[in-house]
């Protein structure tokens, strides 16, 4: 019997019987996207959000500054004027394209602000998603200082 | 368990502004050691944030949201006083919650 298959049946057990209990509640069990996450460039990153190719829209207003002095902290932030349900910022050449995910239910602004790392100068995608669809605007951000190597 | 998080939510004409400083290393798996073995990755993989139970925000992070992430959003229908909570789960399954009135 191969010990670490015992190992990960027992801890999957585990976590089932937390997310059963209550332990873990309905929203904190909510599958991360791992397949989404491990896209390495926008089309596996829409295919993975089952959406066709991105549209370029001008609703979409995304924030990002031209030159990054330091790619481990680089701000971004989108706002649109469409009924947005779902934001994605996306990098490019980053070694897994998507950089983060936001669900936005109804009562919240189409906007968000954070702050990604960027291992080199890339078009940074702020991907909107309004009726169904997926709408994008990009910009290239210029990095004089990677943030993902050593 | 993970440091607190800095939340900072105010009311404003109906919308409430929130913003959260997360005290998470958001390891991204690409670094080396000393040695040259690979440090695992360990990032926060959701961020969920609740007013009365009700979901207001979530966000699924990467290993490339930086380090110590910030997030920064706004929603409406939350009055002053209200309780906005926001908990965080990484890939290692720690978790942490922390909770706010809103301003």
């Amino acid at each position: 019997m191969n010990p670490k298959r015992r190992d990960t049946l027992r801890l999957m057990a585990v976590i089932g019987l937390m997310a059963s209990t209550g332990l873990i509640t309905q929203a904190q069990a909510a599958e991360w996207n791992k397949l989404a996450f491990d896209g390495k460039s926008l089309d596996d990153v829409l295919k993975a959000f089952g959406g066709g190719a991105a549209e370029k829209s001008a609703d979409v207003s995304f924030n990002a500054p031209d030159i990054a002095e330091n790619g481990a902290v680089v701000p971004v932030g989108v706002s649109t004027t469409l009924k947005a349900t779902e934001i994605a910022i996306v990098v490019e050449k980053n070694p897994s394209a998507l950089a983060a995910h936001f669900s936005l239910p109804a009562g919240t602004e189409p906007f968000v602000s954070t702050r990604v790392k960027m291992g080199q100068t890339s078009n940074v995608l702020a991907l909107v998603k309004a009726d169904g669809k997926w709408f994008v605007a990009s910009k290239e951000v210029k990095v004089t200082l990677g943030g993902c190597g050593g | 368990m993970g440091d607190p998080m800095r939340i900072r939510a105010t009311e404003n004409g109906g919308v409430t502004e929130v913003k959260i400083l997360m005290k998470h290393d958001m390891e991204s798996g690409q670094r080396k050691d000393a040695t040259g073995k690979v440090i695992p990755a360990w990032h926060i993989n959701t961020v969920v944030a609740k007013v009365k139970d009700k979901e207001v925000f979530t966000a699924q992070f990467g290993p490339a949201v930086s380090k110590d992430p910030f997030l920064n959003f706004k929603f409406k229908g939350a009055a002053k006083g209200d309780k906005l909570s926001v908990t965080w789960v990484d890939n290692r399954a720690d978790t942490r919650t922390d909770e706010v009135a809103i301003a």
